[in-house]
């Protein structure tokens, strides 16, 4: 049946701001960054890394950095830590098998627990959307989100940035919204449950770029581009480029410049049923479409690849792959990204409740 | 007290069509007299409200609340639920049965409505419709009428089963009361922490689909329509989809008896006031789209919408300050139904002050078939609010008489305050200005 047809428009109260992040050292969202506060990072990580290493781990010397990891992670872990320790600070991994998280204990307490312990600043990785929002805001630390659930992944869409730059716009200094002008990069595969494509559909516009999605409809719902363009708290500034879907493959492969494969997110199917000869048909990566539809892209994969299902082992291996490149720029910019969270200055007023200050318009 | 003479007021009572300058005397429980100022003949000795400048109607009816006993008493008892109402200018709730144990039998229908409870205003309990609400085996709805049970339901869940609401419909309908129903084809929604659609793929939440709400209020109506010579009530709770508002609006176009309610963080908030996960944004049925909200005003504007029902869903704090995904569902509302009624309803949309307080009293006492209330007319019972509608004042959670705290609505600017409410003649909350 039919909703009826809206016959007036009513003033209603308006969404409240969000108080959202509560400390500048926080990255909970590729958005709490502005385009010159992507600039920056990026150029700090340049020069953190050219750095002589004795000098660098002067800058975060004997500085407590807990790395709270709900998920297994190889990457992002490792690079986080290496980054963190790349500055001088002390680093301490809490995983969920091996804490008191297996006892019970919240994320607010084990938070709680990291700060008492004399963290300042915590690095999460969590397998529910949101987490680094509530780990933020009971903890009253930086937090640094090392990917949450479904959402996002922040520091792998910066990552991704650098790697895209030094190969489409290389020896560009500055960013601006128009660095990434007419530059397609297509996402392909599982979108639905990617954080890594959240992220960098949330952030690639904003410079310019193009991004194109595609995949098919049980992993990219067509909301996926309403979301892109919807409102969001402290949403900085309009998208220049815009977020599109092309359903076919090759057709996408034609336009991009930069074609990023992710992986089936087996573990978060929730009893979806793909077939995976059918999915392989329509959007493997192969060498023989690689040459044919795209041979001067650049291949990139936020790993974990699985070879032989969503990217050949030619391809992964290819001159056109990025992504190994991907991994090593993850340790520069976590060093800047880690930086950042302890030198950031003073956190702003916190509202003295752990509940948001709501307000209508009234 | 037996006595009190609410003098000075202007009484508005929908159901008997008064909305003028009347003083109301109230003895032993019921209301005595109604007369022109001044004018009471028989209020001699008795107490005197004066209620110059406010508005007299009669007492509030929320016909959805949870009030957690028996069993999860540190969420909200039986006392600190009602008490919030009271303050919320309710004088009788309807309790929903999903409980520890539920409500499933005569035994704990009675119990609830214990006086050892410490009610502050009247506690209408509604049975499980099925054994341990699992959808399997319907109750003695005959005996659950008889412990004192105003309709049945397996709120919190649906019931599911064509079958099984089938019976449940034709057994109400030869008891005389409403079956009420949850209305979500849980096989659609799994997983799901929101509503369906931009705000949750953004947010990387599983989401709800509104056809989870609508399919099955569409499934019940077939039903009804399909038992039509047995005449029975279907109540859909907390309607919250434009489509499932449009399908009770057909079913009563086609003469059926198919009511429904509407809670107002459905009339007024959208997915997008979930913001960046807060837990106190997180119900069942989730908060919808723009458009989803504003068939819900549309609904309540034409009349399609029976009732304002809060779903008054306390938890206890550390219970939402988690996951979002892990956060039980559910928000407060008692305390600030009103307030928020006559802000938006009647302030901002226009709607007549004495329609809001019909869908706050009279039409939900109608809907439960509560015999005496939801009017002040002669002869019935003294349940009265008196509240102030032009006061504005900002709602502060922290000084609420509910356990819980899970509200949208603290710093929120409420119209109409409430000075005095009365249940069955006994003084339940004051808050003289």
């Amino acid at each position: 049946m039919n909703p009826q047809p809206r016959r007036r428009t009513f003033n209603t109260p308006a969404p409240p701001a969000s108080p959202f992040p509560y400390h500048p050292g926080s990255l909970l969202s590729i958005l709490d960054l502005s385009v010159d506060g992507v600039s920056r990072l990026l150029a700090r990580a340049t020069e953190l890394e050219k750095q002589d290493p004795l000098k660098r781990n002067r800058i975060l010397a004997k500085r407590r950095i807990a790395l709270l990891f709900y998920e297994s992670s190889t990457r992002t872990r490792t690079s986080f830590e290496l980054a963190a320790k790349a500055l001088g600070a002390d680093t301490t991994l809490v995983s969920n098998l091996s804490s008191s998280i297996e006892k019970g204990e919240s994320l607010k307490d084990t938070g709680l627990t990291l700060r008492a312990l004399g963290a300042e600043a915590i690095i999460l990785r969590h397998n529910s959307s949101g987490a680094p929002w509530l780990l933020e805001q009971s903890a009253r630390l930086p937090v640094l989100n090392a990917g949450d659930g479904m959402h996002e992944h922040p520091t792998q869409a910066l990552l991704d940035l650098r790697t895209i730059l030094a190969h489409l716009r290389p020896g560009v200094r500055a960013l601006g919204a128009d660095t990434l002008a007419g530059v397609t990069v297509t996402i392909v595969g599982d979108i639905l449950h990617s954080r890594v494509a959240r992220s960098n559909m949330l952030m690639l516009p904003r410079l310019g770029a193009r991004v194109v999605l595609c995949g098919p409809k049980e992993l990219l719902p067509e909301t996926a581009t309403q979301s892109a363009t919807g409102t969001l708290p402290r949403r900085q500034g309009p998208a220049a480029g815009g977020v599109e879907i092309e359903r076919d493959f090759e057709e996408a492969m034609r336009e991009s410049q930069a074609i990023m494969m992710l992986r089936i997110q087996a573990e978060r199917l929730a009893g979806l049923q793909l077939d995976l000869e059918e999915y392989k048909a329509g959007y493997q990566l192969t060498g023989q479409r690689l040459a044919a539809h795209a041979p001067k892209a650049i291949v990139m994969h936020p790993g974990p690849i699985i070879r032989g299902m969503e990217i050949t082992a030619g391809v992964a291996d290819g001159v056109q792959s990025t992504i190994l490149e991907q991994v090593t720029n993850g340790v520069a910019i976590r060093m800047a990204v880690v930086e950042r969270a302890l030198t950031a200055g003073v956190p702003s007023d916190r509202s003295p409740s752990p509940g948001w200050k709501e307000g209508g318009r009234a | 007290m037996t006595a009190l003479a609410i003098r000075n007021g202007h009484l508005i009572d929908p159901a008997a069509g008064v909305d003028t300058a009347k003083d109301i005397l109230l003895k032993d429980g019921r209301v005595a007299e109604i007369a022109g100022p001044g004018k009471l003949k028989h209020a001699e000795g008795a107490e005197v409200i004066d209620a110059a400048g406010l508005t007299v109607a009669p007492g509030l009816i929320d016909i959805h609340v949870h009030l957690r006993e028996p069993g999860q008493g540190y969420k909200e008892t039986i006392a600190t639920g009602t008490a919030a109402a009271a303050a919320g200018g309710f004088t009788a709730v309807a309790a929903m049965p999903n409980t520890t144990p539920v409500n499933d039998s005569p035994e704990i229908t009675r119990w609830m409505q214990s006086p050892e409870r410490g009610a502050q205003v009247r506690v209408f309990p509604i049975g499980a419709a099925t054994r341990g609400s699992k959808g399997e085996t319907l109750n003695d709805f005959a005996a659950l009428k008889a412990a004192g049970a105003v309709a049945v339901s397996d709120d919190g869940q649906p019931i599911l089963k064509d079958g099984v609401m089938r019976e449940s419909l034709a057994a109400a309908a030869r008891v005389g009361l409403a079956v009420i129903q949850h209305a979500e084809d849980t096989r659609m929604a799994q997983g799901a922490s929101m509503n369906l659609g931009p705000a949750s793929f953004r947010l990387g939440l599983r989401g709800m689909p509104p056809e989870a709400e609508s399919s099955l209020v569409e499934r019940d109506i077939r039903l009804v329509s399909e038992l039509r010579d047995a005449h029975p009530h279907l109540h859909v709770a907390h309607a919250s989809t434009a489509a499932a508002v449009a399908a009770v609006r057909q079913a009563r176009r086609n003469g059926l008896r198919v009511t429904c309610e509407v809670a107002p963080h459905h009339f007024l908030l959208t997915e997008e006031h979930v913001g960046l996960y807060n837990t106190h944004a997180k119900m069942n049925p989730p908060l919808r789209s723009a458009a989803d909200r504003d068939a819900m005003i549309e609904g309540i504007l034409d009349g399609v919408v029976d009732a304002i029902a809060t779903d008054h869903a306390p938890h206890a704090p550390h219970e939402k300050e988690v996951e979002f995904e892990h956060a039980p569902n559910g928000i407060t509302g008692l305390e600030t139904a009103l307030g928020l009624c006559l802000r938006w309803l009647h302030k901002e949309w226009r709607l007549p002050l004495g329609r809001v307080l019909s869908l706050l009293s009279a039409q939900p006492a109608a809907l439960l078939n509560l015999k005496g209330r939801g009017t002040l007319a002669v002869g019935s019972y003294a349940d009265v609010v008196i509240f102030d509608p032009k006061a504005e004042w900002v709602y502060r959670v922290a000084e609420t008489k509910s356990k819980a705290r899970n509200t949208l609505f603290d710093g929120w600017t409420m119209q109409g305050k409430v000075r005095w409410t009365i249940c069955e003649g006994r003084v339940a909350y004051t808050n003289p200005a």
